[in-house]
């Protein structure tokens, strides 16, 4: 495969798709998007199988300086792979949960979402700063749309405060860029990536990057814009945002803030610890307390968010890959939760919680699915979100055993908040009449959460699968913040023979044992 | 350097004069009826005029051997960028008119002759090595302004928008002469070479004295008036919207452009060693022109006073690369200036085309409501426009705010970038909101009213190249404003 442009085709078919929608009728533009994103999937499985796990960091790369003071570079590592695979994969599955709930404009509507697909890998795959920029900006004007246009009853509110918070969160990062490309005259982002950039200027940069990773994110208290766009917009909608459009800010951290700026990373994890613990704590009593299904999953994604945000910044190898994993692991998990609130939402359009109720009796197959989906969000061993949730919580743990202490229980809130919309709407008495007659999933709908159920389950079982190919991109990382590493509260004693032979695996258990000593 | 040389340089110049006066006479002889063929000679004239200025552009002509009359006239890469933006601009303006005025019986032969006396005195502007050439080039444009601003005689508020304009703009022409004055006093001479020198001179000598100060700010605050800079932007919206709108295309664009361009020749050039004299000056013109420009356009009805706030908003952005002071921030303005043309030509034609059944023009923003679903292209060339002045990428509007802002960065002006970038997000709520009633709302179904096909074909180049493939030309503009921006700077 090297040097077929696989990622410059990537980019290509749903734009191609999109115009094509753009003028066609509604049926056509239908099969246009499903056959457009299933073609990138395939062509995503394609990426995947040739990607060479152990080989070049950085590879399918292509390179073509078309533009004045930027390129078009694009390319991957291990990191932006999975990142990719997690959109190419959500996207068919955003197509066919808008395949009857949109009826009013639909050519359009694909295009939005073709395009939308078009910008997320370019994000993940550009290697050209501004380029990511571009691709990061662009995501905001199908997205606005989408919201505005197919949205609920407060989507133009909504579509505003989407639009103008992210907005205002990035332009500062364009500032930033444009020093940093002063400074090493480059815009390269491997190469900025080795950069070491004066320590001063790097407490500035960070900050930039930080306003827009941390709305993009979102991590209290910007998250605001969060619910309100989640319970404007479609359901596809909901979806892509939750599955991920909010891994950019993950993403951004892990390429940009940590690499870049390590010793910035280190000198401001106190501030994104503090908001981590907040968001983890307070936005999951939020959660508990709405009525509304879709505000409930929305908080829960912030709370979630919180969990990968102090994995990346734990500085070690687990809170990465933790993180990586809860990004992943989030991206699939709320995307079909989401779908399940669409699902019923479709049938009775209501997202309040209290006029459902006994769906288990009546939609066996439904609740079956959501019960997954939900224990996954919990952090249920055997599901993806548990090798995430945990192997963050480790990481951090060896950094602060307070931050680990406050943001578990984020677990523990979880599985209330969880349990307890699961048990409003599946269980208990079929208090509503129409609700306790909604027919159970049709082969669509079946056949968009049984592959969302396979991956989750896949995940939660064999994660080295997800893992192998981004383990030598974090462990670099890692190597390159090893010099500004903070020091860890957990003072393992190191004295007794026989657990200076304990490495890696076990070092987990060894922290957790000294924990029982307190 | 002789006559002939001289004679030479000042081609497109000759031309524009010639064929005006040529036109003037088949006009008072022809009548109205010739109106048409007027208007497409004088497009003619004015392609032919920008052929004659490429060759300057395209070679990167700087020097004594572009110095025309003594060094009055320059005709060098930096004033062919400019010119070739003009004739472009003032072309455009004739192509949309004839449909626009026919309609009203008000086509008349005198529209096209105004524009090209407008476009010569603009071209002479942007050429001007002297002070004195200057004012004959802004006097010959802004008077063909004003009587284009009160050309539909029979329309009050196209008559008042001439009156203001003209009032205005006398007051602005006085302020500025009264610097020119001062600088003369100070200074000795007229000629910008000679300023630059005696000021480098009081300089050296002592520091600058208040009266040579006092006449940069004066010249300054003239010029801030002819490209609608805040806090003399007073005019722009009660012009934009009482001016018959083919003519607030041209407004717009072209004078802007010229405006812009000699703002840039007076401050780099005649001032160019005083930079820190008239810096702050245009630092704040520039910041207050992007909040007022943006916060004034928040509670606009009509579409017309939008584009014209809208226009204030952008020339802030554009004195940016004027405060950096350098030949990267000149190049970067001249490329924002390409680039802000071609989404005025697109927001303008596409109001234009905003007419309902009986062929109205459609003003308010409220009745386009839903225009999304009955003019579907329309709308969407509309909203490109409006994203990119935005500057969200992947429009191409971003481009222009991208290399003004990067120039500032690199001249470590990096405070006023940041600013100047946070307070672009007030603008993008302006422009969401015409996005927002086309394709938000329930459609209005006023705009119903067919379109001429040169309007179409003018938005559908406008909207090609500020789509996502203008990056495509980031290098050839680049190229042309950076040869065009060292000519400005190679008189040091």
């Amino acid at each position: 495969m090297t040097g077929f442009p696989i990622l410059s085709l990537m980019l290509l078919v749903p734009l191609a798709g999109a115009v094509a929608c753009l003028f066609a009728e509604a049926k056509a533009a239908r099969m246009i998007a499903l056959l457009a994103t299933l073609v990138d999937f395939a062509l995503g499985v394609v990426l995947w199988a040739n990607y060479d796990i152990g080989g070049a960091q950085w590879q399918f790369t292509e390179r073509a300086d078309l533009f004045a003071g930027f390129s078009w570079a694009l390319g991957i590592d291990g990191i932006a792979l999975m990142l990719i695979m997690l959109s190419v994969f959500l996207m068919p599955i955003c197509i066919g949960a808008s395949w009857t709930s949109i009826e009013k404009r639909v050519g359009e509507y694909m295009a939005a979402f073709l395009l939308m697909e078009t910008l997320m890998i370019g994000v993940f795959a550009a290697q050209d700063l501004f380029l990511f920029y571009i691709m990061f900006e662009a995501g905001l004007i199908p997205m606005y749309l989408i919201i505005g246009i197919w949205g609920g009853q407060d989507r133009i509110y909504a579509s505003y405060k989407f639009f103008l918070y992210t907005l205002l969160g990035s332009v500062l990062m364009l500032i930033a860029m444009l020093w940093m490309v002063k400074e090493a005259g480059t815009t390269d982002i491997p190469t900025l990536m080795a950069y070491d950039f004066p320590v001063n200027a790097q407490k500035w940069l960070w900050l930039a990057f930080f306003a827009s990773f941390a709305v993009k994110m979102p991590m209290w208290p910007v998250h605001t814009w969060l619910p309100d766009a989640h319970v404007q917009a479609p359901t596809a909608g909901s979806v892509i945002l939750a599955g991920v459009l909010l891994k950019m800010g993950g993403y951004g951290f892990i390429r940009f803030s940590l690499p870049m700026f390590p010793e910035a990373s280190a000198d401001f994890a106190w501030l994104v610890f503090v908001l981590s613990m907040v968001a983890v704590v307070y936005t999951s009593l939020v959660a508990l307390v709405q009525h509304d299904m879709k505000k409930l999953i929305a908080y829960s994604s912030v709370a979630h968010m919180g969990i990968v945000t102090i994995g990346l910044f734990a500085f070690n190898v687990q809170g990465l890959e933790g993180t990586m994993i809860v990004m992943l692991s989030h991206g699939l998990v709320a995307g079909a939760l989401f779908l399940a609130v669409g699902v019923i939402y479709d049938r009775l359009h209501t997202r309040e919680i209290d006029r459902y109720g006994g769906l288990s009796i009546n939609m066996p197959k439904y609740s079956l699915f959501f019960m997954l989906f939900t224990m996954a969000s919990i952090g249920l061993p055997g599901t993806s979100g548990f090798v995430g949730e945990f192997l963050s919580l480790a990481g951090i743990y060896q950094l602060s055993s307070w931050v680990a202490l406050v943001c578990t229980t984020g677990i523990i809130l979880g599985a209330a908040y969880m349990l307890y919309l699961y048990r409003r709407v599946c269980f208990g008495e079929q208090k509503n009449a129409d609700a306790a007659a909604l027919p159970d999933l049709s082969f669509r709908e079946w056949a968009m959460m049984a592959p969302l159920a396979a991956a989750v389950l896949w995940m939660g079982v064999y994660p080295e699968s997800f893992m192998a190919p981004m383990r030598a991109d974090i462990a670099a990382l890692d190597a390159r913040l090893e010099r500004a590493k903070p020091e860890g509260d957990a003072k393992v004693k190191m004295g007794e023979a026989k657990q200076t032979g304990q490495q890696g695996g076990h070092h987990e258990e060894v922290a957790a044992a000294h924990e029982g000593a307190h | 350097m002789d006559w002939s040389t001289s004679l030479r340089l000042i081609a497109p110049e000759e031309l524009l004069s010639v064929s005006g006066l040529v036109f003037l006479l088949i006009a008072a002889w022809g009548g109205d009826k010739a109106s048409r063929a007027i208007t497409w000679l004088s497009v003619a004239v004015l392609a032919v005029a920008a052929y004659l200025v490429a060759p300057a552009l395209c070679g990167g002509a700087m020097g004594p051997d572009t110095a025309a009359f003594f060094g009055q006239f320059r005709a060098d890469a930096f004033a062919a960028f400019a010119k070739l933006l003009i004739y472009g601009a003032a072309a455009v303006s004739l192509l949309v008119a004839p449909a626009f005025f026919e309609r009203l019986n008000a086509m008349k032969a005198e529209y096209p002759v105004l524009i090209l006396f407008a476009a010569l005195g603009m071209g002479i502007m942007v050429s001007a090595g002297d002070f004195l050439t200057l004012y004959i080039g802004l006097e010959m444009n802004s008077l063909a302004a004003y009587v284009l601003a009160a050309f539909l005689r029979a329309d009050g508020r196209s008559a008042e928008a001439g009156l203001k304009y003209f009032v205005l703009g006398a007051l602005a022409s006085g302020i500025l002469l009264f610097g020119m004055s001062l600088t003369y006093g100070f200074t000795g001479t007229t000629s910008f070479e000679g300023v630059r020198a005696a000021l480098d001179a009081t300089q050296a000598g002592g520091g600058l004295s208040m009266g040579a100060l006092f006449g940069i700010v004066f010249v300054l605050a003239g010029l801030a008036f002819k490209i609608s800079a805040v806090p003399f932007h007073m005019w722009t919206p009660d012009v934009y919207e009482g001016a018959p709108t083919p003519v607030t295309t041209f407004f717009a664009t072209a004078p802007k452009v010229a405006a812009l361009a000699l703002t840039m020749r007076v401050a780099l050039d005649a001032f160019g060693t005083q930079a820190d004299a008239w810096k702050q000056i245009v630092i704040f013109a520039a910041l207050a022109s992007i909040v007022i420009g943006a916060l004034g356009a928040i509670g606009q009805a009509n579409i017309k006073r939008l584009f014209a706030y809208s226009s204030i908003n952008n020339v802030g952005f554009m004195l940016i690369g004027l405060a950096v002071a350098t030949p990267q921030g000149a190049s970067a303005m001249l490329v924002y200036l390409a680039i802000y043309v071609a989404m005025s030509v697109g927001g303008f034609v596409a109001v234009l085309m905003l007419k309902d059944a009986e062929g109205n023009p459609v003003e308010a923003i409220a009745d386009i409501a839903g225009l999304s679903r009955t003019r579907p292209l329309l709308a969407a060339a509309l909203a490109m426009v409006m994203f990119s002045l935005a500057g969200i990428p992947p429009l191409f509007g971003f481009w222009g705010k991208f290399v003004v802002f990067q120039a500032a960065v690199q001249a470590d002006m990096i405070a006023l970038a940041a600013i100047g970038i946070a307070a672009s997000v007030i603008g993008a709520f302006y422009y969401l909101k015409v996005v927002k009633v086309m394709y938000f709302d329930e459609p209005a179904g006023k705009v119903t009213g067919a379109s001429d096909w040169v309007h179409n074909l003018l938005l559908a180049l406008s909207a090609l190249f500020i789509s996502p493939f203008g990056y495509l030309l980031t290098k050839w503009l680049g190229g042309l404003a950076d040869s065009a921006a060292a000519a400005l700077f190679h008189v040091a």
